[in-house]
Formats: C-alpha cells, sequence, structure tokens
C-alpha cells in the first residue's frame, strides 16, 4: 500500500482554482519532488497534505487511513515530519533541546509540571543529531547556528515521531549550493535506510534531478507530467511550460 | 421604556459620543504610527478638562467667546505637552520593547496626576456651563440640553475633518502609510522623527479637546484619568487598532450601551430587581469581549503586520548555577533566623515582599516563558483576596481553609476569562486582560450588598494562632517561598518549556503535535491560582480588601516588578518585587506627592535599564555565574 495517496484534490480561493483534480502516491523509501513554476500551486498543494488548509474536494490517504481535514497536530501524531522554507525552531532553546522538545511531545509528556526537561530523553536527541551531523553543536543555542545547520535541526525534529512521510517545503532554500547537495545526500540517505516516504518541493533542478526518484510537474493547479527524472526531463509539456521558459537555475 | 424615553437616551448616547471618539481617535492614532499604547491618553483629557476650567475662570464665566476660545486653547494647551513628552520621553524609547514603552507613559500617568493635584487640588472643580446655550430643546415633550445637541455635532464634524486630513493632505498619506508599515514609510526616506511628534501632538490635542469639550457636563476630577484610558482602551480594541472610523463606531456603541443601562433603570428579573445603571462597566466590557471573540482586529481593524526584526532573540533558561544556589540559600537562611532580631515594621514590610513576589512571579511566569503579556493580572490577585475573604466572613469557613481555597478562587476567574483571552495574541491579548480585570473591578465596586462596594471587607483577621506577626511571617515565607519554588519548577519541567515552545515559534509548536491554545489555557488557570493565593495571605496580613487591590494599578505594579527584574530572568520578578515594594513604602512615607516620585522612577529605570536590573547585572557577570539567574 502506499505511504500517501492524494486522489482528485482541489481547491480554488475566491473563484481561482489553484489546485484542481490532482491526484498522485508516495511509496515507502522514494523521495518525490512536486515542481513547477511559480504560482503552479506547490504551496496550496502541500498546504492541504500537511493540515494548514482545508481541501475543497477530494481525499489524502495515509497509509490507507484519511486525514483529510485534521489539524497539523493530529497529522504529525499519525506519522507525518515537516520541515519549513523558512526554518521553524525554538530560538530560546539549544540544539539538543529543540529534539528533546518533540521526543516529550511524542510521548504526550509536555503536560508535566515537575520532571527536568533537560534531562529527558537526552540519549534519543543526541543519536538523532548525530544522524544528522549536529551532535557536536547539541548544546549551542538554535538563536546563533548558521542557517545550514538550523536546516539539519529541522530535519532531526522531523525524524523524532519516527515518521512514515517526510513533508520537505523548499528543504534547501536559502542555503549554498554545495551545502544544498550535502543535505539532500543526507536527507536521501537517511529515508531510505529507514524507509520513510519524502515529498518535497524545489527550486533547485540539480538537486531534484541528482535526488528524486520520481517527479511530478503542477501547472496552474493542473498535474501536467508524472515520472522518473529523465521521462519528465524529455516531456515536452514540461519543457513547454517550465524548462523551457528559463527556470533552471 | 416609552418611545420619547427610547429617542432622548438615543440623543443622549450621541453627545457621549463625541467626548469618547475625540480620545480614542488619538489614542488610535498614535498607536497606528508609533506602536505605542499611550497610558498617559486619559490623563491628556484629564488635564484638557482642568485647562478648560482655568482658562473659562480667566477669561471670565460670562462670555462665549471666552468660553469656546478656553475649549480651543485647552486643547492646543495639551496638545503642546504632547510635543514636549515625545520630544523628552517617547523619542528615546521608539526602539525599547513595547512593554517598557507601556511602562514609560504609566509612569507618566503618576506624574500628571500629581501635577493636576498640586496645581488644582484634590476637589472636584465644577465648570460653567456653555454661555449661550442654557436651555433644552424639547423632543416629543422631553427635554435635550442645547450644549448636548451641539456635542452631537462636533462628533461627527472631527471625523469629518480627520478624514479629509488623512486623505486630503500628503501628511495624512504618510501617516496612512506608516500604520500600515512603518519600515517602509522610514526606507523612503521619510523623516519619521517629525512624522511621529506631530502625530503624538495631534492625539494629545484631541485628547485635550475631548476633555475640555466636557467641562459643563461633569467636574474635573483627579480620578478621569484612569476611567478614561480604559473607556478609550474599549473603544479603540472595539474599533479596530489604527481605524478612526473604527473608532467613531465603537464610541457610539459604547455611549449608546451606557446611555440605556443609565436610561432603563432598575429592572425586574423573576422577582429580583437589578439597578441597570450599576452594570453600564459590565455591559460595556461585555461587548469589548464579544467582539474580541468574534472578530479578534476589532469590528473595522485589519491584522496587524507582523515586525520584521521581532525584537532580540529571547534568552535561553538554564538551571540554578552553583553559586547562585547557594546565595539562594544564604537569603533564605537570613530571612529565617531574621525575626529573632527584627521589629514588626520590618516583618510586615518582608511579608509584602513575599506576597508581591508570588504575585510577580505568577504574571513572570505567563508573561516571560508562556509569551502572554497580562494588563490584567491583579483580577486573579484580587479574586483570591476577596474569594478568602468572603468565605470567611459570609460562608463562615474556617480562616486555614478560606486560605486554602483563595488559590482556586483566582483560578476559577482564569480558567473562565482564560477560555476568551488564549483566542487571541499580542496587544489584543493584552487588553482583553485589562478588560476582564476592570469587569471584576466593577462588580466587585458596584455590587455593595455583597463586596462591600467601594469600602470593600474589613475584619477579614488571621486565625487565634497566626495573630503573632512573627508566625504569619513564617507561614508566609513557607506559603510563598513554595510556591516560588513550584513556579521555578514548572518553567523547567516539559510543561514550561512546552509554553516557550509555542511563545518562540507557534508553527513549528503546532507541527511537533502540540496543542498551543490548550497549554496556555492551562498556563492561564495555573498563574491564576498562584495570584490568587498572594491574594489571599494578602487580605489577612491586612485585614480588610478594598476595590484598589484588583484595579488597574495593581495590574501595573505587577507589571513594573517584573519588568523592573527583567521579563528573561528568573529571578527578576523576585528581585523587582523585592525593590519595588520598599521603594513605594519608602517613598509614600516620604511625601504626599509619592505618585509622582514612583512615576518619574519607573521613567529613569525605563531609561537606563532596558534589560531590567537582573537583566543588567546577568549581562555584566561571567556566564557561569549568571546561569539560571
Amino acid at each position: 500500500m502506499s505511504v500517501l495517496k492524494v486522489q482528485d484534490l482541489a481547491k480554488s480561493f475566491g473563484g481561482v482554482r489553484a489546485v484542481q483534480g490532482v491526484s498522485f502516491t508516495v511509496e515507502a523509501g522514494e523521495l518525490l519532488a512536486l515542481i513547477g513554476p511559480n504560482g503552479a500551486g506547490k504551496t496550496t498543494c502541500f498546504n492541504m497534505l500537511n493540515g494548514q488548509l482545508r481541501p475543497d474536494q477530494g481525499e489524502v490517504e495515509l497509509g490507507g487511513e484519511s486525514i483529510r481535514g485534521l489539524a497539523p497536530r493530529e497529522i504529525w501524531r499519525k506519522g507525518v515530519g515537516r520541515t519549513f522554507q523558512i526554518t521553524a525552531t525554538f530560538a530560546s532553546m539549544t540544539v539538543i533541546e529543540n529534539v528533546q522538545m518533540a521526543l516529550v511531545s511524542h510521548d504526550r509528556r509536555t503536560l508535566g509540571l515537575f520532571a527536568r526537561t533537560a534531562g529527558l530523553y537526552r540519549k534519543e536527541a543526541l543519536s538523532l543529531l548525530d544522524l544528522v551531523g549536529m551532535a557536536d553543536q547539541s548544546e549551542r543555542p538554535c538563536g546563533v547556528l548558521a542557517y545550514g545547520d538550523l536546516k539539519r535541526v529541522e530535519l532531526a525534529v522531523a525524524l523524532a515521531n519516527g515518521p512514515r512521510l517526510l513533508l520537505m517545503d523548499e528543504p534547501t532554500a536559502g542555503m549554498a549550493p554545495q551545502e544544498r547537495i550535502a543535505l539532500m545526500a543526507l536527507t536521501a540517505e537517511i529515508v531510505r535506510a529507514r524507509n520513510i516516504a519524502v515529498l518535497f518541493t524545489e527550486h533547485d533542478m540539480d538537486v531534484v534531478f541528482a535526488h528524486a526518484d520520481r517527479i511530478i510537474v503542477l501547472n496552474r493547479g493542473e498535474l501536467i507530467a508524472e515520472g522518473a527524472p529523465e521521462a519528465v526531463r524529455a516531456n515536452a509539456r514540461v519543457q513547454q511550460v517550465y524548462l523551457g521558459s528559463g527556470g533552471h537555475h | 421604556m416609552s418611545f420619547s424615553a427610547i429617542v432622548i437616551q438615543f440623543l443622549n448616547g450621541l453627545a457621549g459620543t463625541s467626548s469618547l471618539f475625540l480620545v480614542a481617535a488619538g489614542l488610535s492614532l498614535i498607536f497606528g504610527v508609533s506602536r505605542i499604547v499611550n497610558f498617559a491618553h486619559g490623563s491628556f483629557y484629564m488635564v484638557g478638562i482642568y485647562l478648560a476650567y482655568s482658562l473659562i475662570e480667566y477669561f471670565g464665566r460670562g462670555s462665549a467667546l471666552g468660553f469656546w476660545g478656553a475649549i480651543l486653547l485647552a486643547g492646543l494647551g495639551v496638545g503642546l505637552i504632547g510635543i514636549v513628552v515625545e520630544l523628552v520621553l517617547l523619542r528615546r524609547i521608539y526602539q525599547a520593547p513595547e512593554l517598557f514603552q507601556l511602562l514609560a507613559t504609566f509612569g507618566l500617568v503618576l506624574v500628571i496626576k500629581d501635577v493636576a493635584l498640586w496645581i488644582w487640588g484634590a476637589e472636584e472643580l465644577f465648570g460653567p456651563r456653555a454661555p449661550g446655550l442654557r436651555g433644552g430643546i424639547e423632543i416629543m415633550g422631553r427635554t435635550l440640553p442645547e450644549y448636548d445637541a451641539i456635542l452631537i455635532v462636533i462628533g461627527p464634524v472631527i471625523l469629518g475633518l480627520l478624514w479629509l486630513l488623512l486623505t486630503r493632505t500628503r501628511w495624512g498619506t504618510l501617516v496612512r502609510a506608516a500604520t500600515q508599515d512603518r519600515e517602509m514609510v522610514g526606507a523612503l526616506g521619510v523623516n519619521q522623527a517629525w512624522l511621529f511628534t506631530s502625530v503624538f501632538a495631534l492625539g494629545a490635542f484631541l485628547a485635550g479637546l475631548g476633555g475640555a469639550l466636557q467641562i459643563p457636563r461633569e467636574p474635573a476630577n483627579l480620578l478621569l484619568d484612569v476611567t478614561v484610558i480604559g473607556d478609550a482602551f474599549v473603544v479603540v480594541v472595539v474599533g479596530g487598532m489604527g481605524s478612526i472610523p473604527g473608532a467613531f463606531l465603537a464610541a457610539f456603541i459604547i455611549s449608546q450601551i451606557k446611555a440605556f443601562c443609565i436610561g432603563i433603570g432598575t429592572v425586574e428579573v423573576f422577582g429580583a430587581s437589578f439597578a441597570m445603571s450599576k452594570f453600564t462597566l459590565v455591559a460595556e466590557f461585555v461587548v469589548m469581549a464579544i467582539v474580541l471573540v468574534v472578530r479578534p482586529w476589532g469590528l473595522l481593524g485589519r491584522p496587524q503586520a507582523m515586525p520584521r526584526h521581532a525584537g532580540a532573540a529571547e534568552e535561553r533558561i538554564s538551571l540554578a548555577s552553583r553559586p547562585l544556589s547557594m546565595a539562594a540559600f544564604a537569603v533564605l537562611a537570613i530571612l529565617i533566623v531574621l525575626p529573632a532580631t527584627a521589629d514588626t515594621y520590618t516583618l510586615v514590610l518582608l511579608v509584602d515582599i513575599f506576597v508581591f513576589a508570588l504575585f510577580a512571579a505568577s504574571l513572570h511566569l505567563m508573561m516571560g516563558p508562556g509569551g502572554m503579556v497580562s494588563f490584567g493580572h491583579a483580577a486573579y490577585f484580587g479574586l483570591g483576596a476577596y474569594g478568602a475573604g468572603l468565605l470567611l466572613l459570609k460562608a463562615g469557613l474556617p480562616m486555614e481553609l478560606a486560605l486554602a481555597l483563595s488559590p482556586l478562587v483566582g483560578a476559577l476567574g482564569a480558567l473562565i476569562f482564560g477560555w476568551f483571552v488564549v483566542r487571541l495574541s499580542g496587544v489584543y491579548l493584552a487588553m482583553l486582560t485589562l478588560a476582564f480585570a476592570q469587569i471584576t473591578w466593577a462588580s466587585v465596586y458596584q455590587w455593595d450588598e455583597f463586596t462591600g462596594g467601594s469600602n470593600g471587607i474589613v475584619g477579614v483577621w488571621p486565625a487565634e494562632w497566626l495573630t503573632s506577626k512573627t508566625v504569619f511571617y513564617f507561614m508566609t515565607l513557607l506559603l510563598c517561598g513554595a510556591s516560588l519554588w513550584l513556579i521555578r519548577r514548572i518553567i523547567h519541567a516539559p510543561f514550561g518549556y512546552t509554553l516557550r515552545a509555542g511563545r518562540d515559534s507557534p508553527l513549528r509548536a503546532d507541527s511537533i503535535g502540540i496543542d498551543l491554545r490548550r497549554h496556555q489555557w492551562i498556563a492561564f488557570t495555573i498563574v491564576g491560582a498562584f495570584a490568587g493565593l498572594a491574594g489571599g495571605i494578602f487580605a489577612f496580613s491586612k485585614g480588610s480588601i478594598s476595590p484598589e487591590g484588583l484595579a488597574i494599578p495593581r495590574s501595573v505594579d505587577g507589571l513594573v516588578m517584573v519588568l523592573l527584574g527583567g521579563v528573561q530572568t528568573l529571578t527578576g520578578p523576585v528581585v523587582g518585587a523585592a525593590v519595588f515594594t520598599w521603594l513605594q513604602d519608602e517613598v509614600a512615607r516620604q511625601t504626599e506627592y509619592w505618585r509622582a516620585l514612583l512615576g518619574l522612577t519607573i521613567i529613569g529605570l525605563v531609561l537606563a535599564f532596558p534589560q531590567g536590573i537582573v537583566g543588567f547585572v546577568k549581562a555584566r557577570l561571567p556566564a557561569r555565574l549568571g546561569g539560571g539567574l
């Protein structure tokens, strides 16, 4: 069974059809890239999957169970991790505390009034940080990290609930080219080892073609192509609306 | 009510709209452009009415030219005061955290109040009726004073003039642009300093004019500042921050509610009679609460643009360093042996300090880790105090039980109010807490039979075994000390971390499964319990409770203590409470004008220590020693 199954998804904003009739699946251990020119509906589509927007129609199933219309925090509990285009971390906490926070929430211990948070799930948090190469910076405050390192922290946080699916919105935005390749290589390695499904949007075509197993292409809210990177690269319609218009950057 | 009575009340309401609109429009303009919530705006109104009184006396009461000239001059005079305030004080603190700006303007409230006391005295001053407008207009067999008819016209006229000023002049365009996006206007090379000064002057002028226009209708008195600022907050929040038409609409609604509550008089509901005129305050704050829940940005307001730099990154919170723990134990040891040598006066002062340290620490838990600023924290303190007193005297409970239940009373109030409060954020959240504090205050103040009204409750004495000041001291030390320890524990516990997570990044908190609103609601309730306990102890230490215990100034005391100590420190509120309580006690003994001194002290502290006392010390200590402060 597919990890994520999207069927006939649609959303309009005051008469503008942002997304219409989009269907696709993501399999375990697969990296699926969602690409398209600006205004194609990528963000709208993404936000309907992560619970920030409610679809007008269509169905979203996670492992066969509908998650349509659930709040982001409920979707997370079903095993969906997220990273953001602009990193969202807790600036007043250290790197390790950020991960500990996610682990505390995963075990539903956020209402605890007496335990010392600093001592909770340290080992688990450290091994997650080790995985993303941030263990040596675990005691640094998140507020002072370099941007690329913040992205790694976010990845560790997103992995904290042992997700089945990772939703990554522009995972390499704002990073230097070398860092981009390194981060996506790391992500690919982790998700394949853990058999996690990944759906990501991305502007950098080098990143997309280097790491995506499959690609889906949106234009004006509609799915216009789907397939392996080489097939999509060769697709005439994609070249016309997207690659042909100088979008290769 | 007959039809003619309804018409007259409607016209009364319209007359009341004008002054309220003038004050609120000024407040709204200033907030829109400078993002400063000017607590001193009610004081400008008050000065306006006093100035008008003096100028009319100077020009002679009979002359119409003198009367209207005096009103205009009073407005201009207040505008001039506004310019001075902006240039001398506000200009220096535009970059300071929002709350420090609020504190500085509250310091101003205290100074202006005492200056007014010094110039005009404590007696109410009755102005003359307007020359040539002493008669009334017959409407369906009832009389409307001619002056009220003029007022009905003045409000819309000024609304029109403001509208022209804002839409037809370059200055107005800049004001509107700055209200929408201040940084962009600065980036375009507009001289912001001049813009801010002129907006502040106009706002002050409007407030002064609004006050001056009321001189034939109400006596000038020293309570007007806080009453008017409460009303103006309600109007601005109901109408929408920064919206002038919104201010007019809200002023209209609030004035109508007031007029009709007074007009209806006493009503019979199921055999019980209610004097509706007593519920005006409650009614207007209920309207505000409803509007804020249904339309959080006010009737005609828009969501605020987020400032691009959200201020300095929040401070980390760490466990106490060894030297700090040792220092804490040393202080505790001193406090335990102290009663052997100290006199009663010192013990009583220390009990006050303990109580306010708990009050401030509970507010800090909400403001610091919780990220929710309360302007009305005194409500829960007062609920605890009144709860304890009433349980003792009306329910006949033993003192120990009444005290033990006081946190529950505070928590119950916070549970109910908190449900609304956590639906909002930022300035709107703060204003709603103020509204609920005012509702509580008004209920206590107006419900003579149950709460003793303005006199409060007397005879709230502790049990026999606690009558000794020393024993009471130890009980307070134990209760407050244990509570402070518990609060610190909560901040380091997963619950405290979760609150901070929500404050730092609501988006990330939501995406790791945290139901932020629920945690904030629980935090609000916990905080209410601690404040309630502080209030309960306070009631028994004084033997009486009065409505002042939960009025706006007490809430501001709490804010001063927390900010004085430093919001992002754990020991800050305790140090702040100690310094503030001691200072207030010292100053109050020295002079009749202690308020002004206190106000000047607050202003001085804001200018000198923008990070609070403990923050100031922390920045100058090596990290090894400062950890956990």
